[in-house]
């Protein structure tokens, strides 16, 4: 991003840009950079709060009164401590031939409907596999953690974005089963530490690499540090 | 699972590095016009999403609220700008700003691009200067860049 202000500065519009990680707004060094302690995804902090995103707001804007290139750093962090979890209801058992994984997806369809109303879909499946198809991408991803090949498995697209579809799906599901907004990271560790789906991805992530599928193809289907 | 430890791993990767760094001073706040450029993939429904490694931009409408993010990233949460646009592409907060005459105005159009880049070497030499030259175009003095 901070490469985009050099351009654009370049050009001869003036930029700000708040950063996540202070370590790459040091290294591209943009001529305004306000680094925000957030968690990755939160730039402006804290979601439904406008009066925490106007501080942030100011504290950036105020970085057009300096005479040459500064960075500098928002005066409150966010910290994420690494175990904060969504607490969601499940639906219960509906299918008893159904893989759990796959009655669980469709037990949630409801939740993920309202949770696209609610939301917008900003953050729904879709960028390669519809609401409709999710569950039948989980039965591809469920082949390869039973040992089946993972070319020869049918995922439905490139691997990283099929599993993105199927987070999206649950974690919209999710927003709309809560009342509140959820810390970061909260849904996410939900889906994959709570729910037969995300078991399932993260096995087939591990058989993925054990098959020695090229590292992308693996890596990205989960949060780079699980 | 920690967002500290996503930032270790990326903390490390060698960013864009410029010889030089250009600086512009733009005329005072309460009289510029303001655009949001994001790297968050964002996109209208109607548009076509982002692929992985995609360095194009999209134009975002600033009369519209629907926007959806298409970044492949996992390493983000995304949580956060589905409960409130505001958390990643603060538009509603420039329009307060400018009801309150803290700036001037607030563009009609915004740009969205794909972060998480490998080769910047196509944002750096086609689609930001590209991207640069639409917003110019429309008279925007003040570009704030919001990564995902």
């Amino acid at each position: 991003m901070s490469t985009l202000a050099h351009v654009f500065e370049a050009a001869g519009i003036a930029t700000v840009s708040l950063c996540s990680i202070r370590e790459q707004m040091e290294s591209t060094a943009p001529p305004r950079g306000l680094w925000c302690d957030f968690p990755l995804g939160r730039p402006l902090g804290k979601p439904g709060d406008p009066e925490f995103q106007h501080r942030v707001l100011a504290a950036a804007f105020a970085l057009l009164d300096a005479t040459e290139p500064v960075m500098t750093e928002f005066d409150e962090a966010i910290a994420d401590g690494g175990d904060e979890m969504l607490a969601c209801p499940m639906p219960p058992r509906h299918d008893p031939d159904a893989h759990p994984a796959v009655d669980e997806a469709n037990g949630l369809r409801a939740a993920y409907d309202r949770g696209v109303e609610m939301t917008e879909g900003r953050f729904a499946a879709g960028r390669t596999v519809d609401a409709d198809d999710i569950p039948s991408a989980i039965e591809a991803f469920i082949r390869i953690a039973e040992g089946t090949a993972w070319k020869e498995a049918g995922i439905p697209g490139m691997p990283m974005r099929v599993s993105h579809d199927i987070r999206s799906y649950y974690e919209t599901a999710a927003l709309a089963m809560v009342d509140h907004a959820p810390a970061a990271w909260a849904s996410t560790r939900w889906f994959l530490d709570e729910t037969e789906t995300g078991k399932v991805m993260l096995a087939a992530r591990q058989a993925m690499q054990d098959q020695d599928a090229p590292q992308p193809m693996w890596f990205y289907l989960t949060p780079g540090d699980r | 699972m920690a967002d500290s430890d996503l930032k270790a791993m990326t903390a490390a990767l060698p960013g864009e590095s410029f010889e030089t760094t250009a600086f512009t001073t733009p005329p005072p706040l309460a009289e510029a016009t303001v655009a949001l450029v994001t790297t968050a993939s964002l996109h209208h429904p109607d548009q076509d999403g982002f692929e992985v490694m995609d360095t194009g931009y999209r134009v975002l409408d600033g009369s519209r609220r629907d926007y959806v993010t298409g970044h492949w990233s996992p390493n983000f949460d995304g949580a956060g700008f589905a409960y409130d646009m505001n958390t990643v592409f603060p538009l509603d907060r420039l329009d307060e700003l400018a009801e309150q005459g803290v700036i001037g105005r607030v563009a009609d159009q915004h740009l969205a691009y794909a972060g998480n880049q490998f080769d910047l070497a196509g944002v750096r030499m086609d689609s930001g200067p590209a991207g640069a030259a639409l917003m110019r175009e429309q008279g925007i003095d003040v570009v704030l860049l919001t990564p995902v």
